[in-house]
């Protein structure tokens, strides 16, 4: 809360030393026993603590991990069976560590969702959510990094087709493509480097990153499902929140309610669905990296596929692939430029129209369905019929790719529009609980 | 540099379809059971016998088998062909330049294979073949098309051949098993091989039991705590 900064001191003890020179119970009082949230957070709010808990959990186990792995074109693939035959709880760990990278996407995912059915981007909480996105881009670095280095074909090929990205750019794409595997091909020296910026850079930066979207956090408070400021309505002689509560013990003790279910899907996949149907652990990546040897099919992880669908829906505009690379990147920047597209007066989808809730409806078909198609062949409902017009010999994968790519885009292009216009009802000054 | 990148493209011409051609094969289902240790043991058997002199399985060491029941001994006894020492992991003489030569492809390792193919895959494969003269080896495989491994299992099925109409196999000459017999020796095999790709499977399947149990109960705990503590938010 934006009060002013509390200076609570114990008065004796080894509490009283510790906060002569370090404000450690200022600290407890100012974001946890005294910082107040909105007490009627829902379903929604849970993913946001549980990003924290998965963050842990892969740094932890990455550590681990580490310990074991050689970084090496020769023995990564090798190593990575070490862990999972003759480490003891090798096995554990290292799945504890696939799945957690895949469960990081669903929880961020669901918490961006959430930011953006209660309009938690909007005014004053822009930097919040800047700081969100920047943390969504650091983490599908840290993802893609990390996918290379069991040295399994589909990693391999996996990061050789999205390095290759890179070449589509005019002008400096080859040079720069080269420049980052560090050789003409994916081999040794790309994988050290990932490896390099796996471990060490980007997760420094994922934890800076982490660390400022809470400060941002606890300076404007949390928003909440019915997107009311609980800041304006203070207890007169406390000029505490009304509707607000102490994080903890409330939030705490409520969060681990979150954390007990999380845990318990985790054990799930770990224990009984660690491949989760290739979706997690690709069959594919059972086999070395052959640099000879392209598998028929590349595809990347689950959370890369919406927009690796967009990539290959953009047409080549005179032979060259960089508008469809463009309109993948600027798929991903897009929730970038939320506080400044969204003009409606109210911020929870309670409170929206019809039209916000469909274009909604929509925008989150288009990110199934490409999604979907990205995990496939863009021949795999086979193509129209030479007899149509236009289309006809186009695979009809790709058609449907073109049609929901543009639905995609149209969410955020046409956002100043339809929020806008949109019917809003009235909102409570009080949240309902 | 061009020279490399075209060499490349053919590289990925000539490869691209060799290995996952029939994706749309029915395959049969192979009888996996990582319980049933009598299963694995014979299976272990025969992969050492037949399987570990092309292919290696340089990710499983020997001693592993103390997992499906066999000591020390037992291994040192009777399987311990290609190492010193029970430790040691289970790797093979031929070099992958000799291989490339005499099959003109090397044959894969087999320590994680049934996680790249699935076990129906090589249950399918190994009852695929048929004699065809066109072949170099003399053998095809209805699931692996032009495989460039000869049916090393071909006098305990005898020979195959294929009926074009109908697109299946005719057993022509029997071997020294009959047709249920081979079945059940594929099936041990692949029963081991699925065993040898995780071995930590079978602790992994067991573990999970009691750490669902935990997480249930903890659960439990925290919906009380937090029903406690919220009782006086109105």
């Amino acid at each position: 809360m934006k009060t002013e900064i509390k200076t609570k001191k114990s008065k004796g003890g080894l509490m009283a030393w510790v906060d002569e020179r370090f404000p450690l119970s200022s600290l407890i009082t100012n974001h946890l026993t005294e910082y107040y949230a909105p007490k009627n957070f829902n379903f929604w709010y849970f993913f946001g603590s549980l990003a924290m808990l998965v963050l842990v959990l892969q740094l932890v186990t990455g550590i681990f991990l580490t310990m074991h792995y050689k970084p090496d074109a020769e023995l990564a693939f090798g190593s990575v069976e070490y862990i999972m035959r003759d480490v003891s709880f090798g096995w554990l760990i290292r799945y504890m560590h696939s799945t957690g990278a895949s469960m990081f996407f669903v929880v961020v995912y669901l918490h961006m969702f959430r930011g953006l059915i209660y309009g938690s981007y909007k005014n004053p909480r822009e930097l919040l959510w800047l700081f969100g996105v920047a943390i969504f881009l650091c983490l599908m670095g840290e993802a893609f990094f990390g996918y290379l280095l069991p040295w399994g074909q589909m990693s391999y090929w996996g990061a050789q087709v999205i390095v290759n990205l890179f070449s589509a750019i005019p002008f400096v794409g080859p040079d720069l493509s080269e420049w980052l595997r560090g050789d003409y091909l994916v081999s040794d020296a790309t994988l050290n480097r990932f490896f390099a910026f796996h471990v060490i850079a980007l997760p420094l930066a994922l934890c800076g990153l982490v660390f400022v979207h809470l400060v941002a956090l606890h300076e404007v408070g949390s928003n909440n499902p019915d997107g009311v400021e609980i800041k304006k309505n203070l207890d007169k002689k406390t000029s505490i929140p009304l509707d607000g509560i102490p994080f903890h013990p409330y939030y705490t003790v409520k969060d681990l309610v979150g954390v007990s279910v999380f845990l318990i899907v985790f054990a799930l996949i770990i224990f009984y669905l660690p491949e989760m149907g290739g979706y997690f652990l690709e069959a594919n990546n059972f086999i070395p990296a052959d640099p000879l040897k392209t598998p028929a099919h590349i595809a990347p992880v689950w959370y890369f596929t919406p927009y690796y669908s967009i990539l290959r829906a953009v047409p080549p505009v005179l032979n060259s692939q960089f508008p469809g690379v463009a309109a993948m990147g600027l798929s991903v920047l897009a929730f970038a430029f939320l506080p400044w597209l969204d003009k409606s007066k109210v911020r929870s989808i309670r409170y929206k129209g019809n039209l916000f809730k469909r274009w909604i409806a929509l925008f989150v078909v288009s990110f199934f369905v490409l999604g979907y198609l990205g995990t496939v062949p863009s021949n795999v409902w086979g193509q129209f019929s030479n007899s149509i017009p236009v289309i006809g010999g186009v695979d009809k994968a790709t058609v449907v790719a073109r049609i929901f790519t543009i639905t995609y885009f149209l969410f955020f292009a046409l956002m100043p529009y339809y929020s806008k216009k949109d019917k809003t009802k009235p909102v409570p000054t009080r949240v309902s609980y | 540099m061009k020279i490399l990148t075209k060499l490349f493209l053919i590289f990925i011409f000539v490869f691209s379809n060799a290995g996952f051609a029939n994706e749309h094969l029915t395959l049969d289902k192979a009888p996996i059971d990582l319980n049933d240790q009598a299963s694995l043991q014979r299976g272990a058997k025969t992969f050492i016998n037949y399987c570990l002199n092309c292919h290696s399985a340089n990710y499983m060491r020997y001693n592993r088998l103390k997992d499906i029941g066999l000591s020390d001994n037992l291994i040192k006894e009777n399987l311990l062909f290609t190492a010193e020492k029970v430790g040691e992991p289970m790797k093979i003489a031929m070099t992958k330049k000799d291989a490339k030569a005499w099959f003109g492809a090397n044959p894969p390792d087999l320590s994680v294979e049934v996680r790249a193919r699935g076990s129906d895959w090589i249950y399918s494969y190994l009852r695929g073949y048929y004699r065809d003269s066109s072949r170099p080896t003399g053998w095809n495989n209805t699931v692996f098309d032009k495989t460039a491994m000869p049916h090393i299992l071909w006098k305990l099925q005898g020979d195959q051949k294929l009926n074009e109409e109908h697109h299946t196999l005719e057993l022509v000459k029997p071997g020294t098993l009959s047709v249920k017999e081979y079945d059940a020796l594929v099936g041990d095999l692949v029963n081991y091989l699925t065993f040898m790709s995780e071995p930590s499977k079978i602790k992994r399947l067991h573990m999970g039991y009691y750490v669902l149990l935990f997480l249930g109960l903890l659960l439990v705990l925290t919906i009380k705590l937090k029903k406690e503590f919220w009782k006086d938010i109105k």
